[in-house]
């Protein structure tokens, strides 16, 4: 990747940058397990559904001058949250796209949420398909339903970074987090695009002016 | 809503009156039983707004009759519209409920449900147990002409009935005499409170008494285990039937079209049968125009609710009554409606009548159980409809509700701070109370499915409050503080905290009507946690999470009381002392709640 301006904050000659990621997948692929390996290196192997939505952020650095904050936002994969998908992928600048590669039908609702991203998400937005649960296979070759094959070529063809994962034994979910970030345009702004109805552009609070005054520039 | 203008902080005054009463006047709970209450009317006089009956404790040995009337019988909070009369829960801390109001659900019934006039029930292959078909049967004929739900009606009038019932029980009786042949056997056996309170004498200790008589409740450690799955051949399918069958109390949601959609034990293979044959049953009353609302076979309670397209079933061997069973039905009722909405319910089933429920309701299977498990195991929460606050002083309440206050933003409904399932502080529009029986869902949610804090960082939930609107979704933003990782740290909030007890945990719950409004509600909470760190109040509820409950004698010295639950009903609130050391385990907690709620 050629050298880019920095987003987000500039301090000497390491760059920083912020943006919004969101997990989407049928319901029991793993979103959850994922986001918790990436987020806090814990995986339960039993785990209740997801309620709503949960945000998370979690920082990587790429090199040693390059650090990128994602701001995660892990959804319920149920069918009756879907509605309320496009509030969570709206200037999302990334995506991960979660199936379960012991389950067939999980490869086509992923599909289906690639195609709604596309067709409605950010121009930009970067996908990640993650096929999950790789663990379950190691052990039982003839559990798995989705061939690599197949969904590397699938992914391939919709333009989408490929990976299969194990959350539990985290093979390589850090390398699909890093992937995305690697492919993020850096030098463009993080999320904090207009985001509707959100915080966004100077704070106006009351508390701001006293704090600020003597912060780090009055030296 | 444009309610910023009017907030109020209810909390400050009506949660310390409890907590006023717990720590000033201990010895009102002590000795309010004989007689000796100038304690409390001192203490009453200090809070005249409270009416005289709500503040009579009552306690768990058997004698305070009214007590028990007034403050434990508690069909869960209704939806108000049927009961604003008669029950002062619904006007908590004296606000009128909004006219956004649920309305009764019947309005959605796709069966013209008459009114209820099952006399006894004892036809057919169905015996009517004891009491409660003898209250049952009075109150429903004495209430009839209504078109409410049977399931209301029956639980308005046996709530009638039951404060009775302890007074005139023989006459009851008496009244029903065909009955009396089935209640021989049933009045010893159904629930063990009865036998006590027939036989107690002024000596006698009710807890230890039930400690080596009822054997009943034997197995309940197991109680909350899973059953084993059917496996493919049905090899195991008679073990895993006994291991169903063991269960005391079972919990079954079906459409009246016959669908399963919710059974607390079994999977479906074990309960198709079953469920055809109760929906069955149900529908053959429902088509004589003679719903069916309860029987008993041997010592196992079965209590039917229906609720417009649904059919409830709460089947218990522990002895509960029906109005109680009635409000546990009325909760796991609520809690789909809190996943759907009623419209969206409707709409379900006026489209396809044998919708499939089971889809829609996906993933929320953990909520209904954990709701159950908590009626099963007792919950005083459910027992008294009523929440229950954290132990601080009042000008430290009064200081962490007026940082909520202030740092309120335009968008907040509701915001609440809940340390360890107990209240800390509430803010919510002057014209809004928050209904007990949502505050029930919620902090099922929250602190007993454990699916919100196992997902770490912050939640953006939709919920349906039906206590506040049953129309439409609220959102809430859920925040769980790591209350004894002393790091906290206010950018990088709570965690999965695996040191501490889910039931610990320190909560800020911001609820709002728009669902664009996270961020504005997340600058909100590190705002309020900023400055509760600031001014001290974070470590104060700290403290007094970790002091947990006093125990009796710490409340009286000395004091031969084990264990009391205390409601105010002006307040909606209760209190009591910690289950340690008489109550700590399972079975004796289940057993100590009986007591109350009988």
């Amino acid at each position: 990747m050629a050298a880019r301006g920095p987003a987000g904050t500039r301090g000497g000659s390491t760059r920083f940058a912020q943006f919004k990621l969101v997990l989407l997948g049928e319901s029991a692929v793993g979103k959850v397990s994922l986001v918790l390996r990436f987020v806090k290196d814990q995986f339960d192997d039993f785990r209740e559904s997801t309620i709503g939505a949960a945000f998370l952020t979690q920082t990587i650095s790429l090199d040693d001058n390059t650090t990128v904050k994602f701001e995660i936002w892990d959804t319920a994969g149920q069918e009756r949250y879907k509605s309320l998908a496009p509030m969570y992928y709206r200037n999302a600048n990334c995506a991960v796209v979660v199936y379960d590669i012991t389950q067939a039908s999980s490869l086509d609702k992923a599909k289906q949420w690639v195609k709604e991203l596309q067709r409605q998400a950010n121009e930009n937005i970067i996908i990640a398909l993650a096929g999950n649960k790789l663990d379950l296979v190691t052990s039982h070759p003839d559990k798995r339903a989705i061939q690599t094959a197949d969904a590397e070529a699938y992914a391939r063809e919709a333009g989408l970074l490929f990976f299969e994962t194990s959350a539990k034994t985290s093979e390589n979910v850090r390398e699909l987090f890093t992937s995305i970030a690697k492919k993020l345009p850096l030098d463009q702004a993080g999320p904090r695009n207009p985001r509707a109805g959100g915080r966004g552009g100077v704070e106006l609070r009351s508390e701001a002016p006293g704090t600020n005054a003597s912060g780090p520039c009055a030296c | 809503m444009g309610t910023s203008t009017n907030f109020s902080s209810p909390a400050s005054h009506s949660h310390d009156r409890v907590h006023a009463t717990t720590d000033q006047t201990p010895a009102v709970q002590a000795t309010s039983e004989n007689g000796t209450s100038d304690s409390m009317t001192g203490d009453r006089s200090n809070d005249a707004s409270q009416p005289a009956g709500d503040n009579q404790p009552s306690i768990s040995s058997s004698k305070g009759d009214h007590d028990r009337e007034d403050d434990q019988r508690p069909p869960l909070p209704p939806r108000p519209s049927l009961l604003q009369a008669d029950l002062p829960t619904t006007s908590s801390a004296g606000t009128k409920r909004p006219a956004l109001q649920a309305r009764p659900t019947t309005a959605i019934s796709s069966v013209d449900i008459q009114t209820l006039s099952f006399p006894d029930g004892t036809r057919g292959t169905f015996s009517t147990p004891a009491t409660r078909s003898v209250s049952e049967s009075v109150s429903i004929s004495g209430a009839s002409g209504g078109q409410s739900t049977p399931s209301r009606k029956g639980r308005g009038g046996s709530e009638f009935d039951d404060t009775t019932s302890l007074m005139s029980y023989a006459p009851t009786l008496r009244a029903n005499g065909d009955l009396a042949s089935l209640l021989d056997d049933g009045l010893s056996s159904q629930s063990p409170a009865w036998k006590l309170l027939s036989s107690q004498a002024e000596s006698m200790n009710p807890f230890e008494k039930v400690g080596y008589e009822d054997l009943s409740l034997l197995n309940f450690d197991h109680e909350f285990e899973e059953i084993d799955a059917v496996d493919q051949k049905g090899g195991n399918e008679e073990e895993v039937l006994l291991q169903w069958k063991s269960k005391f109390k079972h919990y079954l949601i079906l459409s009246s079209a016959g669908k399963p959609i919710y059974s607390r034990h079994g999977d479906q293979n074990l309960i198709n049968g079953y469920i055809g044959i109760i929906q069955t049953i149900i529908s053959f009353f429902q088509g004589a125009k003679d719903p069916l609302t309860g029987f008993t076979a041997g010592k196992t309670r079965f209590v039917v609710s229906t609720d417009g397209p649904l059919y409830f079933v709460a089947i218990s061997k522990l002895g509960e009554s029906d109005a109680q069973l009635r409000a546990q039905l009325e909760a796991l009722y609520m809690q789909i409606l809190s996943t759907l909405t009623l419209p969206t319910l409707t709409q379900l089933f006026t489209n396809r009548p044998n919708t499939d429920l089971r889809g829609p309701l996906e993933g929320t299977e953990t909520l209904l159980s954990s709701l159950a498990d908590s009626f099963t195991r007792g919950s005083p929460s459910a027992l008294l409809s009523a929440l229950e606050c954290l132990k601080i002083r009042k000008s430290q309440r009064h200081v962490i509700n007026n940082t909520l206050l202030k740092a309120r933003t335009e968008k907040l409904l509701y915001g609440l701070i809940v340390a360890g399932g107990r209240l800390v502080s509430v803010v919510r529009p002057k014209r809004h109370s928050l209904h007990p029986s949502d505050l029930q869902l919620i902090f099922n949610m929250l602190f007993e499915a454990g699916s919100v804090q196992a997902g770490g960082g912050e939640n953006w939930i939709p919920v349906c409050l039906p206590g506040f609107n049953n129309r439409g979704y609220l959102y809430m933003y859920v925040s769980f503080l790591n209350a004894f990782d002393d790091g906290v740290n206010s950018d990088e909030p709570a965690s999965t905290a695996h040191n501490a007890s889910r039931g610990d945990e320190i909560a800020i719950l911001l609820i709002s009507a728009d669902k664009e409004s996270f961020f504005e509600l997340k600058q909100m909470r590190d705002d309020v946690v900023k400055q509760l760190e600031k001014n001290g109040s974070m470590d104060i509820i700290k403290t007094a999470i970790r002091q947990g409950r006093p125990s009796t004698t710490d409340i009286v010295s000395g004091t031969q009381l084990k264990h009391f639950l205390y409601k105010s009903r002006a307040n909606v609130q209760f209190t009591m002392p910690s289950f340690s050391p008489h109550f700590s385990s399972l079975l004796a907690r289940r057993r100590g709640l009986t007591k109350h709620a009988d």
